[in-house]
């Protein structure tokens, strides 16, 4: 790595963007690299994309969110300690190793986000969705959010609702309760989960009452 | 450093413009990289490292390559820079493959090997690290200001929090100090605190908004205020 008299780095030269063509053949390049080293396998590559592709998602979180809804004790366990409480359930792993679960509420309303690079709640949100890492969300929700969650997520919060933006500097991996819609109280534990998406645990969107 | 990743209240990106649905990986490519993260690790680096890959990208590469990119990037850079790889049998290599995108990957692994790795995403690695008995430097309710720092390597310590005062909501844990464990300086564990900003104080009072924004600290980015 080049780097200047002060240490930081120098500009790299290239041109951009790079073909999918390209990418493709550095990552078979550098994966059979890594085969020869015997680091890894396409089998371990198979198994790893396929825990996040049909295991590892907000499906978990939802889960977490309906035992919330439905046992109070639950509840201040998860807001107690989000990683043993979701252990309890059978959910963690990697990036929710020390988890922290903030509820939203009638006067209070959270919303996560991470403007260094992608921090997320892998074990019960799965993997970050793309505009999560792109960078106006990054860019925008630690200033705007309100803005944000009106004009991208079509969340028109009250004015008087306090907004606040947990941006995920270190390790600690921070994910939102949701509010329980009103017209619940008569569906089980089962049926709520089905309610809860993805967007109202990261806080850019709200559960909406069945229809 | 002071890097285009640092995003934390920039303008000009345009719209988030989230879809309606998308899937895990867009193509083979991104599952592949996504899959590297723990041989990239038993190959000697860390996760600030990984971080660090990507910072050091083009600028104009950061903004307009995908998200995989990014972590392909931070791989090879390491890789090469630690030894493990030589950019002249990764050029090789993709040039081959270029030639020849549909042909199989080399055999090797086993099945013990997958399920070794499967448990690590299972298990989780913490980089929370035990804090001894030394006394917090703040507790909850303190005032404190961010340091005005600006380290040439890896750090956490965005520029948008910078100077600007807060009041610590948490006290955690030691965890993995990320501006030396990025330079293999060692773990040196220190506390991090969670801290409450005021919009005002980070963006000024004419800022068209009011809110919080609550941002965890480790303890060498903090001063009383």
């Amino acid at each position: 790595m080049t780097t200047t008299e002060s240490g930081s780095p120098a500009p790299v030269s290239g041109t951009f963007p790079v073909t999918d063509e390209e990418i493709a053949a550095r990552v078979k390049a550098l994966e059979s690299l890594l085969i020869d080293k015997g680091v890894t396998s396409e089998l371990a590559v198979d198994k790893i994309a396929e825990m996040y592709e049909r295991e590892v998602g907000p499906h978990l979180g939802a889960a977490v969110v309906a035992r919330a809804w439905t046992d109070p004790e639950f509840k201040q366990r998860l807001l107690d300690d989000a990683t043993e409480a979701c252990r309890e359930m059978g959910i963690g792993g990697m990036q929710g190793e020390d988890m922290v679960v903030i509820e939203n509420t009638g006067d209070v309303h959270n919303a996560i986000v991470c403007t260094l690079c992608s921090c997320y709640p892998w074990p019960t949100l799965g993997l970050p969705p793309n505009w999560y890492k792109a960078p106006a969300y990054r860019a925008r929700m630690v200033k705007e959010p309100r803005t944000v969650l009106r004009e991208e997520f079509g969340v028109d919060l009250p004015e008087q609702t306090e907004i606040r933006i947990w941006d995920t500097s270190a390790e600690v991996r921070y994910w939102v309760l949701p509010q329980r819609p009103p017209g619940t109280e008569d569906m089980t534990e089962e049926q709520l989960r089905e309610l809860v998406s993805r967007d109202s645990m990261i806080g850019v969107g709200l559960v909406a009452a069945p229809a | 450093m002071n890097g285009v990743h640092d995003l934390g209240g920039m303008e000009g990106l345009g719209a988030v413009d989230p879809p309606a649905q998308e899937p895990v990986f867009y193509n083979d490519w991104e599952r592949r990289t996504f899959a590297m993260f723990i041989p990239f690790v038993l190959s000697g680096a860390n996760l600030d490292m990984f971080r660090h890959g990507i910072e050091r990208l083009h600028p104009v590469q950061y903004l307009t390559g995908r998200y995989y990119e990014h972590w392909l990037h931070t791989f090879e850079s390491n890789l090469v820079a630690k030894g493990v790889i030589s950019e002249e049998e990764l050029e090789q290599r993709t040039q081959h493959y270029l030639e020849h995108p549909d042909e199989a990957m080399p055999d090797g692994g086993d099945a013990d090997q997958a399920e070794h790795y499967l448990k690590i995403y299972e298990a989780g690695a913490s980089t929370r690290r035990e804090t001894s008995n030394e006394t917090p430097a703040f507790g909850v309710g303190d005032r404190v200001r961010v340091k005005n720092i600006h380290p040439s390597g890896h750090t956490r310590c965005a520029r948008y929090v910078r100077g600007k005062e807060g009041v610590v909501t948490e006290v955690y844990d030691a965890f993995v100090f990320p501006d030396t464990n990025s330079k293999e300086q060692g773990e040196d564990p220190a506390r991090v605190y969670n801290v409450e900003f005021d919009s005002t104080e980070l963006w000024g009072s004419g800022n068209a908004e009011r809110h919080k924004v609550l941002f965890d600290l480790w303890e060498p980015y903090l001063e009383a205020a």
